[in-house]
């Protein structure tokens, strides 16, 4: 799922400057399910943002509203009239949700409140780590269910560098080695044959190198629609 | 012969042969570079070049290379992966052969994060075997990896580097083994201080055979103080050091004579491990020490150049 982390408050002030009236618009799909864009925390950001208006003459207004998603059309369609009354909307949405809203109001002003980090899983409570890079070419069916292109610094294909110590990666002590968890997996599967084929160069157009990609289905379009 | 350098020739007429590591400067000045290929030239086969290694940015290899090839050393190019993709890798290496480079390593590189540029995007469009495999068929087939004819030919004598201490220690084998298969003619493996483990992982690489079908090189880094050996056993990725070691630099007297005498000490022993074909001196900042460390070791004179 979708992960993201709430921006620095000195961030987010420095965003809402220019405006008087602002909707913190939260999202109540994934970043509502990872603590960091749901309406409760539309609520806190929000509480937050006025306490530091309190000392202020004529402090800014916050309106605070959730959607279902903010990534598709009919739920930015109930928010119509809202955008229309404030000077600029603050999503906690990740980059798609935001980047939605302003499709789809042209002439609203669309601020990120939080930054999108990565598609991941929690690992215990409180704990949200990368799991997918969307690179467009999965291949983890070859490396026992984990992703080297992902969980691996360098996105190795042949095997660990020679920085994988003690089962850790080198750039941190708190970054498994990728390798040494797909080592130890085809192990226990007893599939380590598999790891000595040697992985030819990647065809990388799969993924965001190849351009901003777009996937058209027209087993889903409506009839008489291009 | 498929490059004719003189590392090939020196290893393939079953020599023990003798490398050693030349850090670029961290600046433009030619003469740095000819001072220490200066140095390193009667005693040595062939001369690495790191490229920009622990990702500090320093002169660039190729350069680096051009001006040790001026001076009549045999340069190795040493190539990452964490800093060009395949288009720049193909034009670098096409221009190397074109400037008279015979040897080039393929390395995957330390993370940008470990680095003086830490907010650099890291490219790793290939891994290290990938780009043996890129390096291979340029020579053997006069072909980009598209497919694509080159003109001219590309004789080049393709190393690449193991870590015997780094994990998980069985699969290190079955790396090299993808190394060699890719189409690695020498190995240089990570600085070696514990040699009773590299002895045990150059026994399972005579079980695979591999020591019949690739030139492995045992690398040492002569420690030149306390300090450094604590930091190496601490701070180095993938380098393993002893705590006995960091004891006897500590109580040392003379601490720069006692690392070069641990540095004696393992070359004398490795020289006895079989399958082994030479030693690959990394003294990197310390260049300096590496006649005295060929002399001593009894490595000269050098067989050819």
């Amino acid at each position: 799922m979708i992960t993201g982390k709430q921006k620095p408050l000195e961030e987010i002030q420095r965003l809402i400057e220019p405006y008087r009236k602002v909707l913190i618009l939260g999202c109540g799909t994934c970043v509502t399910i990872r603590y960091c864009g749901g309406e409760k925390e539309v609520a806190t950001l929000a509480s937050a943002l006025r306490l530091s208006e309190g000392m202020r003459n004529n402090p800014r207004t916050f309106i605070e509203y959730t959607i279902k998603r903010q990534c598709e059309q009919e739920f930015l369609d109930e928010i119509t009239d809202k955008v229309k009354k404030v000077d600029a909307v603050l999503s906690l949405a990740c980059g798609v949700g935001v980047q939605a809203l302003a499709e789809q109001f042209p002439l609203a002003i669309a601020l990120p409140g939080i930054n999108t980090t990565f598609i991941g899983r929690p690992e215990e409570l409180g704990v949200l780590s990368e799991r997918c890079l969307a690179c467009g070419d999965c291949v983890i069916g070859l490396t026992g269910g984990i992703c080297p292109i992902t969980r691996c610094a360098k996105s190795l294909f042949n095997g660990p560098c020679g920085g994988s110590v003690n089962g850790k990666c080198e750039i941190s002590p708190d970054i498994p080695c990728a390798w040494q968890l797909i080592y130890d997996r085809m192990a226990k599967l007893n599939l380590l044959d598999k790891l000595v084929e040697i992985q030819p160069l990647r065809n990388w157009s799969s993924s965001h190198s190849g351009g901003p990609r777009r996937i058209a289905r027209e087993d889903l379009k409506l009839p008489g629609t291009g | 012969m498929k490059a004719g350098t003189n590392l090939e020739k020196v290893l393939e007429s079953g020599a023990f042969a003798v490398t050693a590591e030349i850090g670029p400067p961290k600046g433009t000045a030619a003469r740095v570079v000819q001072r220490k290929g200066e140095t390193l030239k009667p005693y040595v086969d062939a001369v690495n070049v790191t490229n920009n290694q622990t990702a500090i940015v320093r002169m660039c290899s190729l350069a680096s290379c051009v001006i040790l090839k001026q001076l009549g050393l045999d340069p190795v190019m040493q190539i990452v992966c964490r800093d060009r993709n395949r288009i720049a890798i193909q034009s670098d290496i096409l221009g190397a052969v074109a400037l008279g480079i015979g040897n080039i390593l393929c390395l995957s590189g330390d993370h940008q994060k470990l680095g003086n540029q830490p907010d650099a995007k890291g490219v790793f469009d290939l891994d290290s075997i990938q780009l043996i495999q890129v390096v291979k068929k340029l020579r053997d087939e006069k072909k980009l990896i598209c497919g694509e004819e080159i003109s001219g030919e590309a004789p080049l004598f393709i190393g690449a580097a193991e870590n015997p201490y780094a994990d998980p220690f069985e699969y290190r084998v079955v790396r090299l083994l993808k190394k060699v298969k890719a189409g690695a003619d020498f190995i240089q493996t990570q600085a070696i201080y514990d040699v009773s483990k590299f002895a045990q992982w150059m026994e399972l690489v005579r079980d695979k055979g591999l020591d019949q079908q690739v030139h492995i090189l045992a690398g040492v880094i002569p420690t030149r103080s306390a300090g450094m050996a604590r930091y190496m056993r601490d701070y180095v990725a993938g380098v393993y050091v002893p705590d006995e070691l960091v004891t006897r630099m500590e109580v040392a007297r003379d601490a720069k004579e006692e690392g070069v005498k641990i540095c004696l000490e393992i070359i004398e022993q490795i020289k006895e491990i079989p399958g082994v074909h030479g030693v690959h001196i990394m003294a990197v900042g310390w260049e300096d020490i590496v006649p005295a460390i060929a002399e001593r070791a009894g490595l000269l004179p050098r067989p050819i150049g």
